[in-house]
């Protein structure tokens, strides 16, 4: 069985953003795997060891610099890599209906039984990319999977959702997109690190798979307003006072 | 001209302070893994691992596992081939999550391992790096004694050959991993008559008869490194276990505390980052007279020179080993580097604690606990004094 693994390179959610009007200065900031993409990759490198599937494939879409979780995702276990460039910036201009499009064409070039990502990135947070992915190949999917079984060629995953677990199974192929608590990847040790090196990185230009259509376009970046403090009341008179003509509740 | 240093400016943002380090990529990439091992794994344990003296066991593996132990041992042996300005690398992020763990870990990956990997034999190094790269087994250096700390060569500790074995006696001193340990290296005199030129260098297994280990010593730094004294009483050692040339020791002791000195200043670097982003995010929130301390001049002074020197020291370290890496070597430089960040560290440490006030001087911040862990690095491998020596002769002879 072979599985496509999609990572993306996003901020480090450590780091401190500082707010631009053209969106989040990514000057000398640093950058790193997605921390869901990273789930997925780690998912998949245990299925591998479970034997229950043969090979893992990694693919990015991005600058020079995204090869980085990609030689990340070789470090952890996968066995190759694409990477599909564009110059565009993709916190902002690589948006998920696209995306998806170009993994639904790899998907039909290589034919793989099961495509694993990140429920969501932490730089726009869509959470669409799997569930359209899977939409366009009309395949069954299971997103915000925090356990996956697979045997007999049939997923059972169970899902994290508002009221609590849903447990739903598919025949493969499909998309599962990872949440967080399905597991917690290990570290690249230096052997591995040094050996994904040299695993084949396929390099391919975006124009050859799809286009960018900029469907959604960004009018504002504005960092989150300050949080006001509070103020303790002396009695519910004076609560209610506040909650009617300051917090104008009702 | 102005909008060209403007955009300049903009290039060298301070939050990526390792572009003077001017490391390879490769390197550098290596840096994101072992700093988000740092973060995850040993930070979280530094303050406990410091209350309760004692090191986290369970990173011995750990490090093993990801191939941090055998940093510079050739990949035949269990190691990770890698150059010194990476284990420079590995030792600065391990020390900025936590001084003592650093110390340990250094201990044992430059001190013994990297030391065997430059003089063991292809028996040896294949008998002993193997479980010394993956974590099973720690190692210690054994050169110092109670009545020889920067007179080394003075040391007592005698092994007399009788037959096709040596017959240790003595005892060491100071000695980092010692309550734990299982591999040591130890110096001894094997013909104490030609004082230096008769000192030859042993590996001796823990489990050997007549091997024991005194009190670990109550440190006022560094507090989670074990530390104690090592007793020898008749230990058979087989003569296959001489590292390097008999009476020719003092070469090997020599040689290896230059490589010594290299890696060790990444510690010193390591703590001053540590104290440094403290003291920075400490005058970036704390606020006195209605607004930020770090808007006050004082403080930014502080923070400059503290930032300048941290910079200078992360430099100088990375210079030098890139140096090392292509053959290019020298007692003096080394000497003059550690000397160099370990001076720094303990000031950096002092001044972040002024940064902090009172809260710097509680043990709810870590500020007390690096500068005391920096203070170790103008002592160990060769105190200060003895490094100016060295620099001094060298440069009046």
């Amino acid at each position: 069985m072979k599985v496509l693994v999609a990572v993306k390179r996003v901020v480090d959610s450590g780091i401190k953003v500082r707010v631009k009007p053209e969106g989040i200065d990514l000057q000398g900031v640093k950058m790193t795997i997605n921390p869901f993409c990273e789930i997925a990759v780690e998912e998949a490198v245990r299925l591998k060891e479970k034997k229950l599937i043969a090979e893992i494939v990694a693919v990015t879409i991005g600058p020079k610099q995204g090869a980085e979780s990609l030689r990340h995702a070789l470090a952890l276990g996968a066995d190759k890599a694409i990477h599909v460039t564009t110059e565009a910036r993709i916190d902002q201009a690589v948006q998920p209906l696209d995306v998806a499009n170009i993994l639904a064409k790899l998907v039909e070039r290589d034919n793989y039984n099961l495509v694993l990502m990140g429920k969501q990135s932490i730089d726009d947070d869509f959470n669409q990319t799997g569930q359209m992915l899977a939409g366009l190949l009309d395949w069954p999917q299971a997103t915000f999977a925090s356990n996956i079984q697979i045997s007999d060629g049939i997923a059972q995953v169970v899902r994290e959702i508002d009221g609590g677990l849903q447990t739903v199974k598919f025949k493969l192929p499909g998309v599962i997109t990872c949440d967080l608590r399905l597991n917690q990847p290990r570290f690249a040790s230096v052997p591995n690190i040094m050996k994904a090196k040299s695993k084949p990185l396929e390099t391919i230009p975006l124009e050859k798979l799809g286009k960018l259509h900029n469907s959604i376009q960004i009018t504002k970046n504005e960092a989150p307003a300050i949080r006001k403090g509070g103020a303790i009341v002396e009695n519910v008179d004076v609560l209610l006072q506040k909650l009617r003509n300051e917090a104008k509740l009702f | 001209m102005l909008q060209k240093l403007c955009k300049l400016r903009g290039r060298f943002s301070l939050l990526n302070y390792n572009f003077i380090a001017n490391l390879s990529p490769e390197v550098e990439e290596l840096r994101g893994h072992v700093a988000k091992f740092a973060n995850e794994e040993v930070a979280p344990l530094a303050d406990k691992a410091d209350e309760e003296g004692k090191f986290p066991p369970e990173l011995w593996r750990k490090m093993g596992d990801l191939g941090l132990l055998g940093a510079t041992v050739d990949p035949s042996f269990g190691g990770s081939g890698l150059s010194y300005s990476a284990h420079c690398m590995i030792l600065e992020e391990i020390s900025r999550a936590s001084g003592g763990i650093g110390l340990s870990y250094s201990a044992h990956s430059a001190l013994i391992v990297a030391q065997l990997e430059r003089h063991g034999n292809e028996f040896q190094k294949k008998k002993y790096l193997p479980k010394l790269c993956s974590g099973e087994w720690v190692g210690s250096l054994a050169m110092s004694e109670p009545n020889a700390g920067s007179d080394v060569v003075s040391m007592k500790s005698r092994a007399q050959k009788v037959g096709d074995k040596y017959i240790l006696n003595g005892s060491k001193m100071w000695i980092t991993n010692g309550p734990i340990s299982d591999i040591l290296i130890v110096y001894a005199k094997t013909e104490p008559e030609k004082k230096q030129h008769g000192i030859t260098a042993f590996i001796v297994e823990a489990s050997m008869k007549g091997f024991s280990r005194g009190k670990k010593l109550d440190k006022i730094g560094m507090k989670c490194s074990d530390t104690g004294p090592i007793y020898f009483d008749n230990v058979e050692i087989p003569e296959e276990n001489v590292l390097g040339e008999v009476n020719q020791g003092v070469y090997v002791l020599m040689s290896g505390l230059d490589y010594e000195r290299l890696v060790l200043a990444a510690g010193p670097v390591g703590l001053m980052q540590a104290a440094f982003d403290i003291s920075r995010d400490y005058c970036n929130t704390r606020e006195q007279f209605g607004k930020k301390i770090g808007q006050f001049q004082m403080m930014q002074s502080k923070l400059a020179e503290m930032y300048t020197t941290l910079q200078a020291s992360r430099a100088m370290l990375y210079s030098v080993a890139r140096a090392v890496d292509q053959g290019n070597i020298t007692n003096t430089d080394c000497a003059a580097l550690i000397y160099y960040t370990s001076a720094n560290a303990t000031q950096v440490g002092l001044e972040a604690i002024q940064c902090l006030g009172g809260n710097g001087y509680t043990k709810e911040y870590p500020v007390g606990r690096i500068m005391l862990d920096s203070k170790l690095y103008e002592i160990a491998a060769g105190t200060n004094e003895i490094r100016k020596w060295l620099i001094g002769r060298q440069l009046t002879q």
